[in-house]
């Protein structure tokens, strides 16, 4: 059983939705990734998602982006990544994502990168602009290497899109909850619970919700209906305005996440 | 060599080259508008109403002209200069915008964005969006909309809404890159018109094919001027969406050789041009499979060209594709050569082109001469340079004092 889904396992008997986070890997350095990685642990988060930062992020709304542009002038490359899951497995079993644009995927070439993730401990990757259609060679070299391939929905996608998705993906779907860029929003779509459950019809996967997530309540709503709450751009806000002193960086960012995190319970009315 | 007529295939592939690398919001739109695409594409309503415009609003067809004394001080083959320059707005980027704003009308978009780097896609879209009346907003980058600014008040005047982007290289690419994240939040009520043969599928086949109409009419003429084929065509490629519309209606004409002229910028050794072809290597941008300004890691690198619609680090995927397959020879010309081309025509012909046109000259200037006195070669003069008279002025130290 792979680490992904036996941490959806395990929370299911607890009752509580998963809690993936996502940072910009090497934002604001390559070596404090790891330790903020493991503060989220300790916080609360159940996975982690490791953005690859990327001169061109299409999909980003301006708090990520700019996450991405201080990462890459940073020089922080696919290599620095996974150094950092490897750091981090030393210490931790909390699931690792990749998670980025395709093109620093491809120039490190499809089968080194599926035998050095696997080789360094991560557990899956999601590659934005990478649909099902255009996945097919990349997603052979990760399956062989036991890596989940996660894919993305949308509120666009069509039934059929639902489909296809639900019949090449593995770990987890994720669905993005806006027709949208990456950003936090004060307020979600409330037509993603029947998104949910339409994508429930097509595939056994749990389904996490994101984009736009920023807070406890907001990850309780999503929790009745979601396997997992993922928080991104709220996170890397946080990050970005406390990066300069490393203590009180940890100190708010473990906050942030513990209040998050008790937001994951599934309220007793609707556990089964 | 003989390419393959049915390329795109049904994936959006031009053999490894091109498909659909955008994240899934986009998917559904992009099949929606595939499929809209096909349905029209051999409509004869939609083939009239398109012809209509392009004749009678447009002022197509641009003509041939035989650029008499170039050719003669240049001493080879006799030019041709397929007078681009002369469509409304002043640049073959009219041809595009128009089929595409009137499929945006037909599939009800009420809205209509575009990313523009020289300015002229910009105005050509602000322009259709005036005519049909649709709702218009143009990404342009922060240095462009300096280096540009005539253009950035013509789409003004054109009621289009102009959004300066400040992230990354503050060009055209980023340009892409926001305008891909508005479609993305407002896909559904938004028609992004891309300017040139780059971009997911369906863009790089649309655009080229209602840019074919360069090379359809460019062919007809010649047969008429001539009664037989050029020897050789030569355009600038930016993103290659002037080139391709020449090139592709004589594809399938062997004895047609084909040269597209890239932005050598300050030297290829340099590091700061925009030759993608020559420099760059097979990666993933803006949507599709192409040869791609990069470095180790796979991190898209700046582009510089003095000629801001040249100045991109990628190129359609369709050229990747004719490079690779031989069909289409690439060559590069720099700032300085552009320069001089454009001075030289200005001088010579009283047509003062665009910079970006420049570079199809500049290199025609050099190999025209090595040719023999009977062979034909056609130039694609995409633009005209008024947009760029400003910038040309400041770079040569004139003013209007200048004797
Ligand atoms: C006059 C002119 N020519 C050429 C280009 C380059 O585009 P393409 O390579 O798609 O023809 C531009 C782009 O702005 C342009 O304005």
């Amino acid at each position: 059983m792979s680490r992904i889904e036996h941490k959806f396992k395990e929370l299911n008997q607890t009752g509580k939705a998963a809690l993936i986070a996502f940072l910009t890997a090497g934002d604001p350095r390559v070596d404090l990734t790891v330790d903020l990685c493991l503060k989220l642990e300790e916080s609360g988060a159940d996975i982690i998602e490791l953005g690859v930062p990327f001169s061109d992020p299409m999909a980003d709304g301006p708090t990520i982006q700019a996450a991405s542009e201080r990462s890459h002038r940073g020089g922080t490359t696919m290599s620095d990544v996974l150094s950092i899951i490897a750091k981090i497995r030393v210490r931790s079993e909390i699931p690792i994502i990749t998670f980025g644009y395709y093109n620093p995927f491809f120039a490190y070439g499809h089968g080194e990168f599926a035998a050095d993730a696997a080789g360094a401990g991560a557990d899956g990757l999601l590659v934005v602009d990478l649909p099902p259609e255009e996945a097919e060679e990349f997603k052979s070299h990760t399956d062989k290497a036991g890596l989940d391939f996660i894919f993305l929905l949308a509120p666009t996608s069509t039934e059929e899109r639902i489909a296809l998705v639900a019949q090449k993906a593995s770990g987890f779907i994720y669905l993005v909850s806006v027709t949208g860029v990456t950003g936090a929003r004060p307020a979600l779509d409330f037509s993603l619970e029947a998104l949910t459950n339409k994508i429930r019809a097509y595939s056994g996967l749990p389904v996490g919700v994101g984009f736009g997530v920023s807070t406890p309540e907001q990850a309780e709503k999503i929790s009745r209906f979601a396997d997992a709450v993922i928080v991104g751009s709220a996170l890397v806000n946080i990050i970005e305005k406390h990066s300069s002193v490393e203590r009180v960086l940890l100190c708010k960012v473990g906050e942030f996440i513990k209040g998050l995190s008790c937001g994951c319970y599934k309220s007793e009315s609707t556990k089964n | 060599m003989k390419t393959d007529p049915k390329l795109p295939d049904e994936k959006g592939k031009f053999g490894v080259y091109g498909g659909r690398y955008v994240s899934e919001t986009l998917m559904p739109a992009l099949i929606e508008l595939e499929s809209a695409y096909i349905e029209i594409r051999d409509d004869p309503k939609f083939k009239a109403e398109l012809e209509y415009y392009l004749r009678n609003y447009a002022g197509r067809p641009t003509p041939l002209y035989h650029a008499r004394r170039m050719s003669e001080e240049l001493g080879g083959a006799k030019i041709y200069l397929k007078r681009e320059d002369l469509a409304h707005t002043g640049a073959h980027k009219i041809n595009n915008t128009l089929g595409q704003a009137l499929l945006a009308s037909r599939m009800k978009k009420p809205r209509i964005i575009a990313e523009t780097g020289a300015g002229q896609h910009g105005v050509a879209t602000a322009t259709v969006c005036a005519l049909l009346d649709i709702e218009c907003e143009i990404f342009m980058g922060v240095e462009d909309t300096a280096r540009q600014a005539s253009n950035v008040l013509r789409m003004k005047l054109l009621g289009a809404r102009v959004r300066e982007v400040n992230s990354g290289t503050r060009t055209l690419k980023d340009a892409m890159n926001e305008a891909m994240r508005d479609w993305i939040t407002n896909v559904r009520t938004t028609f992004y018109i891309i300017g040139s043969v780059a971009g997911p599928h369906p863009y790089p086949m649309m655009v080229r094919d209602f840019q074919s109409v360069i090379g359809i009419e460019s062919r007809a003429q010649i047969l008429e001027i001539e009664d037989r084929l050029p020897d050789i065509l030569m355009a600038c490629v930016g993103g290659g969406s002037n080139a391709m519309g020449l090139f592709y209606p004589f594809i399938d004409d062997s004895g047609v050789e084909m040269v597209g002229v890239e932005a050598a910028g300050l030297g290829l050794e340099s590091g700061k041009h925009s030759a993608s072809i020559a420099m760059g290597k097979p990666g993933v941008l803006h949507g599709s499979k192409t040869y791609i300004l990069q470095d180790a890691w796979g991190q898209v690198l700046g582009a510089h060209s003095i000629a801001p619609g040249l100045d991109y680090p990628g190129v359609g995927p369709e050229h990747s594709f004719l490079k690779d397959s031989g069909r289409v020879n690439y060559t590069s010309v720099t700032d300085t050569e552009a320069l001089d081309a454009f001075r030289f025509l200005s001088e010579t012909e009283g047509i003062i082109p665009a910079l970006e046109s420049s570079h199809a000259l500049a290199a025609a200037i050099k190999s025209a001469p090595e040719m023999t006195r009977d062979s034909i070669m056609i130039i694609c003069l995409s633009g005209r340079g008024d947009k760029d008279i400003q910038s040309v002025a400041k770079i040569l130290e004139y003013d209007s004092h200048t004797p």
